[in-house]
């Protein structure tokens, strides 16, 4: 689903993100990413996500080189990966409907299929009946699983989140996180980022530790380099 | 994507730039209040050349040749060149004025009757009026026909009695240079203000954009809504315009049908005509369309989703 190769990331100011990353993240896997903050784990979902390109090194995600993927195909790229973000990027102005229904939207979904999907999507986040609210009158945890129903009404077959809990307490946190082991269990690609190292021994799943833009361990370091051409 | 979505989507768009221009209605009408003034100088001087080419229009028969015989040229010989000049394909008709009845319409008409007494002899020449056919009533044609008498031998002067209409054409002309000149540059101010309009909204939709972008948001459906805007600022702009220039002939109309009357004339002030409607809310909508595609274009570019 995802192969990273040598991957080397040094944004426009000159700060070095990423050293030569070689990573594989298999379909239908949870993986974890964890390390320091300032270690290098968002600049590896922005390359997921398209967000940023590469320095150096191959990123391959869905099969699809992203270095030579052309902007106007960026937009059906990212339809393909759901992102759930720290402080979740929702729309203050609209309703949570909305909110969630934001990808079927721009990808001219039907009305009533719009429909169909953005409730089934907040069912499994526990919020029907909240579609009307603002996400100002929902709580934290409640506005982070807008924004993974969000990420996953469209069912994409890649989720992707960088720090999903940072702002939750504990027990929120958990939820969240056997939400994404929900998400995982149905077949999608879940690969979620937290400096959380306990949340992350508790669901036993694989974890890829970056420092300082390497990977320390459980990279799949015996992935060959044909392999990550393919 | 089937045609009903594509619709849905499109009367959606449309609906919010609708409803966002509503939610903001004194900077909304402030800006379609400076597309309204740049549409309506053009088009109201448009109006004004128009109404001038109609008033003279009348005069444009008018236009005749005077043609001043030799006091020697006696009146048969006279009558020769009067009937050589009609068979001109471009004369309409010429009427000979002999130098006698000339004399006692000018003793007639003139008051200087007692002075003329003293003269012997008639001082006045045979006179042909040239009335050429309306299509060669331009100035090159009537300066053409002109040189044509004037090589006549019996010929002492030459005289175009209308130059003052066709000055008046020329200036007109120009004018209409003008008016073009200036529909361009203030269809250039359309395009800015209203570019820099939907500029500020996208700075403000900022966030917007970055999650549309984020969720697979094509340019292409972030920058739409920005065209409806623009579309709608044009229209309404031109609606306006039209109103102004409406409003300001309805006003003008009655003392400028007094002032034909005191010509003698039945004149009246005309309006926009459809035509003109029709260009004027159309440049007014492309215009403020293009303007939000350019500034759309240019700006939507920029703003890319940051994690």
């Amino acid at each position: 689903m995802i192969v990273f190769d040598r991957v080397a990331k040094r944004y426009p100011n000159g700060r070095e993100a990423l050293a030569g990353v070689t990573l594989r993240v298999n379909p239908g896997e949870m993986v974890f990413l964890t390390g320091k903050s300032g270690a290098g784990k968002s600049t590896i979902l922005k390359l997921i996500a398209l967000l940023e390109r590469p320095t150096r090194g191959t990123v391959l995600v869905n099969g699809k080189n992203t270095s030579s993927l052309k902007p106007r195909h960026i937009p059906a790229f990212r339809r393909h990966i759901g992102v759930v973000f720290q402080d979740h990027k929702l729309l203050a102005d609209r309703p949570v409907y909305d909110n969630v229904a934001l990808p079927l939207v721009v990808a001219d979904t039907p009305l009533r299929e719009i429909d169909k999907r953005v409730r089934a999507a907040l069912d499994q986040v526990g919020l029907l009946g909240k579609e009307r609210m603002s996400p100002l009158e929902l709580s934290v945890g409640e506005q982070q699983r807008v924004g993974i129903a969000r990420a996953v009404v469209s069912k994409p077959p890649l989720l992707i989140a960088d720090e999903p809990t940072g702002n939750l307490d504990p027990d929120l946190a958990l939820e969240v996180m056997r939400l994404f082991k929900r998400f995982q269990e149905v077949g999608v690609t879940v690969v979620v980022a937290t400096h959380d190292v306990h949340l992350v021994r508790e669901f036993g799943q694989r974890e890829i530790v970056i420092e300082n833009g390497h990977v320390r361990g459980s990279g799949d370091d015996d992935l060959p380099s044909v392999v990550a051409r393919r | 994507m089937s045609l009903g979505s594509y619709t849905a989507r499109h009367t959606q768009a449309f609906l919010g730039a609708l409803g966002r221009l509503a939610r903001t209605p004194l900077a909304s009408f402030l800006t379609v209040l400076v597309v309204a003034l740049a549409l309506a100088l053009p088009m109201g001087l448009k109006v004004l050349v128009s109404n001038a080419r109609v008033a003279t229009g009348d005069f444009k028969d008018a236009v005749d040749i005077s043609v001043y015989l030799k006091t020697n040229v006696a009146l048969t010989k006279a009558r020769q060149l009067a009937a050589s000049a009609r068979e001109r394909p471009d004369v309409a008709n010429v009427t000979l004025i002999p130098a006698d009845e000339a004399l006692e319409e000018f003793r007639t008409y003139s008051g200087f009757g007692a002075a003329l007494e003293v003269l012997r002899e008639n001082p006045l020449p045979h006179v042909l009026h040239v009335h050429p056919t309306p299509g060669a009533s331009s100035a090159a044609a009537v300066e053409s026909l002109r040189r044509y008498f004037a090589a006549w031998p019996e010929v002492d002067l030459v005289q175009i009695d209308s130059e003052w209409v066709m000055r008046f054409n020329a200036i007109l002309d120009v004018l209409r240079k003008v008016l073009l000149l200036a529909a361009a540059l203030l269809g250039l101010g359309v395009l800015a203000v209203v570019g820099n309009t939907i500029r500020l909204e996208i700075l403000n939709r900022r966030a917007e954009i970055e999650v549309t972008k984020l969720v697979g948001g094509s340019n292409g459906f972030v920058r739409r809504p920005f065209l409806y805007t623009g579309l709608l600022y044009g229209l309404a702009g031109a609606v306006l315009a039209w109103g102004i220039i409406t409003a300001t002939v309805l006003v003008l109309a009655g003392p400028v049908s007094t002032l034909a009357q005191l010509y003698g004339s039945q004149y009246t002030l005309a309006g926009l005509d459809a035509r003109d409607s029709g260009i004027l809310l159309g440049s007014g909508a492309v215009l403020g369309w293009l303007g939000a595609w350019i500034s759309a274009s240019r700006h939507l570019r920029e703003i890319e989703p940051r994690a």
